[in-house]
């Protein structure tokens, strides 16, 4: 050790933390592709800053200006329109990334005990990230940005009671306007995204404090060798560390063809009404939330009023989100990975990832009759994946689990 | 879970098709542009100056913009395309003053900055071919893609004087210089992004070699004799 690793050490953790959460983090030997992408959402949070920062040094929250600034970044500012392309095909990016990661989670049972903290820290996580992306579509003060905004935030208003004083303490005026636009801005520069970088620290303490899972679910430091390190792990670093650099380089140049070559993805990553600047006295001909928060929309769209009132909607809503939380405690089988699940939990994954992707797609789509149909079906289906899961996890048969890791 | 896939896979596609079918869509003609081409651009932009900006803004485009990514230079743009009095470093509005706009037309005559990409170049070119008479309206036309436009049909003199291939890459031209000024940073972000590419995939091939060196320790076994 040189002297001026130790001088630091002597007041600075410095090698300790290294070890801990880098070069002696034992992780299990076999992970796969779906484990590619924790840190790609790590990397696609970073990209968000780093663009955002320089978005935000040209970006004016004010109704009036919101439009043209985005404009001006595009054309005026030097490398702008790459700043706004990054950023934008970020956001999507990021879902993508964080879907595959959150599948990785139900496909290896990686909620399950001892690690349903991650869990609820991740769908945390997975919400605040929803509102960051929602209020930062609001700041271009495009048709869809308004409009966007004035469908969700007005869900708020059918909260019974004190629906419409919440509604314009939110808003800050009666409708969506210059106040609404101002203070999206504030919470998505400042308040989302150090809670966002609050939890992703929190997420990966809990996760180093437990350890990793893998493919097989089992618990590698059930394993040790003599020196106590699992005979099935390998140091994060140099191996994963590595390993992941592949993966990154991989992701980018997928996700550089989308900035590159179509960044407004045939409007499903910038939507074409949203290059018209919003207009309170002109509705668009189809509102729809970006691609991302559709499965959700579909939900709220399925469940008709009662009682003369959206709140049931709204609730159903929130219940598809909250509901993520119980995961944990829903699964009662014994075993943690797809490789030795049961049948019936395999059918019941394969109807739910059916269903979140019809919700999604549905939710673009404008409601007709067999629409509305098919949105209130897979809405049952996804809500039975959970409400179902103490009783299909807890029949069929289950393969034995080896004790070491397969390759 | 092979056998799953593919049955999500089809269960959806029957799903998808029900919707397709169930649409009907305006068929537009297909505008073909090429935003590489300088000389259409240069057209377009002669073409969209003497046209269309008497009523129509591109109020988020300067002129000595156009004259740098179109390769003309200052004295070209002031003598072609500027109205007078205006600066080279200016933003290209409208010299018709909105209050008469909407006593002629029913309403200000929309900018047209960003108009290729809220309805795409498809139907701008489509929307330009589309006029013909119809007695009823107020300026004796009507149109295909837009019903009732209260927009007159501008272009027709350019249509009598010539051929109807001559008119269609006029109207190309058009298109093409409004593709280009719905988003100038097109003419280098394609360019740009092969570049980026490349270097990507060159850095891949080296980020797999790098990995598969590492692991071959793992696979051996012998990562931990190392240190």
């Amino acid at each position: 050790m040189n002297n001026k690793q130790s001088w630091i050490d002597q007041r600075f953790p410095l090698t300790k933390v290294w070890n801990e959460h880098l070069a002696e983090y034992y992780t299990p030997r076999n992970f796969n592709f779906w484990y590619f992408f924790g840190s790609l959402a790590m990397l696609v949070l970073v990209m968000q800053l780093v663009t955002g920062i320089f978005l935000t040094m040209h970006f004016k929250p004010d109704s009036a200006q919101a439009f043209a600034s985005v404009e001006y970044i595009m054309r005026d500012v030097e490398w702008g329109w790459l700043m706004r392309y990054l950023h934008s095909t970020g956001a999507s990016a990021f879902f993508v990334v964080i879907y595959l990661h959150m599948y990785r989670g139900l496909l290896y049972g990686s909620y399950k005990a001892p690690r349903e903290l991650i869990w609820i820290l991740g769908m945390v996580l997975y919400i605040a990230l929803m509102a960051e992306a929602f209020m930062g579509y609001v700041l271009p003060w495009g048709q869809m940005s308004f409009w966007g905004a004035q469908v969700i935030i007005s869900l708020f208003g059918s909260v019974p009671v004190i629906g419409p004083d919440l509604l314009s303490w939110i808003l800050g005026d009666y409708a969506v306007g210059d106040p609404a636009l101002n203070r999206f801005f504030s919470l998505h520069v400042v308040a989302l995204p150090l809670i966002l970088v609050v939890l992703v620290f929190l997420h990966i303490v809990a996760l180093h404090a437990v350890g990793s899972n893998n493919p097989d679910g089992i618990e590698i430091k059930q394993n040790k060798d003599k020196d106590g390190i699992p005979k099935d792990g390998i140091p994060f670093h140099p191996y994963y560390s590595v390993k992941d650099i592949m993966g990154v380089v991989a992701f980018l140049i997928i996700f550089c063809a989308v900035v590159f070559f179509a960044p407004a993805m045939n409007g499903y990553f910038l939507e074409n009404a949203n290059f018209i600047e919003a207009n309170p006295l002109k509705t668009p001909d189809h509102i729809a939330p970006l691609w991302y928060l559709t499965p959700f929309y579909s939900v709220l769209r399925a469940i008709p009023p009662m009682f003369g009132s959206q709140f049931p909607g709204v609730l159903g809503m929130g219940a598809a989100l909250v509901i993520l939380v119980a995961l944990p405690w829903l699964d009662r089988s014994p075993v943690k990975s797809i490789r030795y699940r049961s049948a019936p939990f395999k059918w019941a994954l394969g109807i739910f990832v059916i269903s979140f992707i019809m919700l999604g797609w549905l939710g673009m789509q404008p409601v007709n009759e067999l629409n509305a149909f098919l949105a209130r079906l897979f809405t049952v289906l996804y809500f039975a994946f959970f409400i179902l899961m103490p009783w299909y996890t807890s029949i069929g048969k289950t393969k034995p689990v080896p004790e070491r890791t397969t390759e | 879970m092979k056998t799953l896939t593919k049955l999500q896979l089809s269960f959806m596609a029957i799903a998808l098709s029900f919707n397709v079918l169930a649409s009907p869509e305006l068929q537009l003609e297909e505008a073909n542009t090429d935003i590489t081409d300088t000389a259409s651009l240069q057209n377009g932009a002669k073409l969209f100056m003497n046209y269309c900006s008497g009523c129509h803004a591109i109020s988020f485009m300067r002129y000595n913009r156009i004259g740098a990514d179109l390769g003309l230079s200052d004295a070209d743009i002031e003598e072609n395309l500027m109205f007078a009095g205006s600066k080279v470093g200016e933003n290209i509005t409208t010299a018709m003053p909105e209050k008469d706009a909407a006593n002629w037309f029913g309403g200000t005559p929309p900018d047209l900055s960003l108009v290729s990409r809220s309805k795409g170049t498809d139907w701008i070119y489509s929307y330009l071919k589309g006029f013909y008479p119809d007695e009823s309206r107020l300026f004796g036309v009507n149109n295909h893609v837009l019903v009732n436009a209260s927009m007159p049909d501008v272009l027709w003199s350019l249509r009598e004087g010539q051929s109807e291939d001559a008119f269609d890459n006029d109207v190309r031209d058009i298109t093409n210089f409004l593709d280009y000024v719905g988003e100038p940073a097109k003419l280098v972000r394609i360019d740009l992004g092969k570049k980026v590419l490349f270097f990507l995939a060159i850095l891949f091939v080296l980020s797999y070699l790098l990995k598969k060196e590492y692991w071959k320790d793992v696979k051996y076994g012998i990562w931990r004799k190392r240190d």
